[in-house]
């Protein structure tokens, strides 16, 4: 602290310590938005680095909140394999046709160098932007597709599911392949000066394959990885269902989990007590269209459920802010976040929803 | 018949367990009953509890795919020397719009195929391309499988397109912005919305009985 003061970073450290800092940290996951404070299209924002960076500190600066936030979109890590990414004017880029044609396709896979991705290697520009910047003020977040889920851009979701299914061995050809690139990945930003990473792993959910699948498969492949990435990590689900694994997810050595708002969040607490810090789990969809008053009651009801204790930083549910939120929702977030979070939550213990 | 209820649950434990070989078992063992008690007895029904196990959370996405193709595969056998199982049925078709995720169509497509139905697959498509198709084609039943938001308010635009034809089309909407906000498929100006196979398999036979005006 400085001089009793916590800076975002102090913050997120003392709530993933699961004790409890000066308020509970809260996470914007923005990204296609900054373009709408660039004023340009989504396409021409992502092609400028330093613009990028420059929209995570206006947005940082309005909305008041404890992260910046180093991910573009999610295709730009099927391009190093051949893929290319579709842009819309008011939604996230799409990964365009899927570069693994057929499973044999995947026997002659090798392992791409994230930093022969023009795109990736801007990623990598705006995150030493940043920390350039803001030092160790605010936690920098950059992302990772996870190799169990990539496969899904990489592929088609049918053709995995089939692949996974039906044909193991080359199942784990392919996660080897892109365990190497995953880790490779991860570590380049980290050294670019992201302070974690996020793996994203929305496969690995209980919403997309069963627990006994996932201990035969996506946490194999966690574990695998996690352990070779050089910095701390959270696990994010991208709103898919998560309780049932919840101990699983722990065994990882991640930090946080992003969970959904489909599920009860004083449960998910109760199940992470003391093993994960949550992330969430502000419904990302219905917030395109609430009113100030409902943000307000939303982020309300969260911190109730789990804030007390530390452990838990808000968040849309997804991991990314839908363009079709309004600054004013995004703006009643915060305004939330900083009048119901202070600590101690006292009010929290008579909350009824 | 009793006996189907057994051999429903069978199924749903063999679709559940991806274990083909097992649901091809059990579908033997029913060589002598009529293909259309088969198909509403024991298929339809494991499948349905499938998708409501998906919904509730006691099953997973992986396992709605796999069940619906091993279904579908099983329901082609059946009918190959049968005329098709329901008569009549509506002119059905199915679209991913403007995103492109396309496994819950081919969920949908295949539950569908699997429960008997004849389905008309569009693909991945643009809005407008989407309505003169259903123009074409005669379309009575337009299933719009979304996942991206932006997507999802796309079908406002092609309801507005669908409105001006002579012959209006029902529109049920699927994917993942309906399940988080469920007042959504109403300001899309759709006609209903399934949440997956198991709220899907119920309404087309409400409409089928003309039952959703």
């Amino acid at each position: 602290m400085n001089g009793g003061e916590f800076t975002s970073l102090q913050r997120v450290l003392t709530t993933l310590d699961h004790r409890e800092p000066d308020r509970v940290p809260f996470f914007l996951l923005l990204t296609i938005t900054g373009a709408k404070f660039a004023e340009c299209s989504i396409e021409t924002y992502f092609s400028d680095a330093s613009q990028v960076a420059e929209m995570q500190l206006r947005m940082h600066e309005r909305y008041r909140h404890d992260c910046l936030y180093g991910f573009y979109y999610a295709s730009a890590e099927v391009e190093p394999f051949g893929g290319s990414t579709h842009f819309f004017s008011d939604g996230p880029p799409n990964a365009g046709p899927p570069p693994i044609h057929s499973p044999q396709h995947i026997d002659a896979l090798t392992t791409p160098d994230p930093e022969s991705s023009p795109v990736l290697r801007r990623v990598l520009d705006t995150q030493r932007l940043l920390k350039s910047e803001v030092g160790d003020r605010i936690p920098i977040i950059g992302v990772v597709m996870s190799p169990f889920s990539i496969p899904v851009m990489q592929m088609g979701f049918e053709r995995y599911l089939n692949l996974m299914f039906e044909e193991p061995e080359r199942f784990w050809k392919l996660m080897a392949v892109n365990e190497a690139f995953c880790v490779n990945w991860a570590n380049a930003q980290l050294q670019a000066g992201a302070t974690a990473i996020c793996y994203f792993d929305p496969v690995s959910s209980t919403t997309v394959i069963s627990r006994d699948h996932y201990l035969k498969t996506g946490l194999k492949v966690a574990k695998q990885t996690l352990s070779r990435i050089n910095g701390p990590t959270a696990t994010h689900l991208a709103s898919g269902n998560c309780l049932p694994i919840l101990e699983d997810i722990a065994t990882t050595g991640t930090a946080i989990v992003g969970v959904s708002v489909l599920e009860d969040l004083r449960e998910l607490k109760q199940s992470a007590k003391g093993k994960l810090s949550l992330l969430g789990n502000l419904n990302g969809i219905e917030m395109a269209r609430w009113t100030a008053a409902q943000a307000e009651a939303a982020v309300k009801k969260a911190i109730a459920e789990a804030g007390p204790g530390g452990g838990f930083i808000v968040a849309d549910n997804h991991g990314e802010i839908p363009w079709q939120v309004s600054d004013e929702v995004l703006i009643a977030i915060s305004e939330a976040v900083h009048r119901w979070g202070e600590y101690p939550l006292a009010w929290a213990e008579r909350y009824e929803d | 018949m009793p006996h189907y209820k057994l051999q429903a649950s069978e199924m749903e434990q063999a679709l559940l367990a991806v274990d083909r070989v097992k649901a091809e078992k059990i579908l033997n063992t029913l060589s002598d009953e009529p293909v259309l008690d088969i198909v509403e007895h024991v298929i339809v029904p494991a499948m349905e509890s499938v998708g409501a196990g998906w919904e509730d959370g006691r099953a997973a996405l992986s396992q709605v795919y796999m069940s619906a193709r091993i279904c579908e595969r099983l329901v082609d056998r059946l009918t190959l020397f049968h005329e098709p199982l329901r008569q009549p049925q509506p002119k059905m078709a199915i679209a991913v719009l403007e995103d492109y995720h396309l496994l819950g169509k081919s969920i949908i497509h295949s539950v569908l195929r699997g429960a008997g139905y004849e389905v008309v697959d569009f693909g991945r498509i643009d809005a407008d391309a989407l309505a003169q198709k259903v123009k074409e084609e005669g379309i009575e039943v337009l299933l719009v499988s979304t996942l991206m938001l932006r997507a999802a308010q796309r079908v406002s635009y092609l309801q507005d397109l669908l409105g001006s034809q002579t012959s209006k089309v029902k529109v049920i909407v699927g994917g993942a912005p309906f399940r988080f906000d469920r007042e959504l498929w109403k300001a899309v100006g759709a006609d209903a919305c399934a949440a997956g196979a198991a709220e899907l398999l119920p309404l087309i036979k409400r409409i089928t009985g003309g039952q959703l005006s």
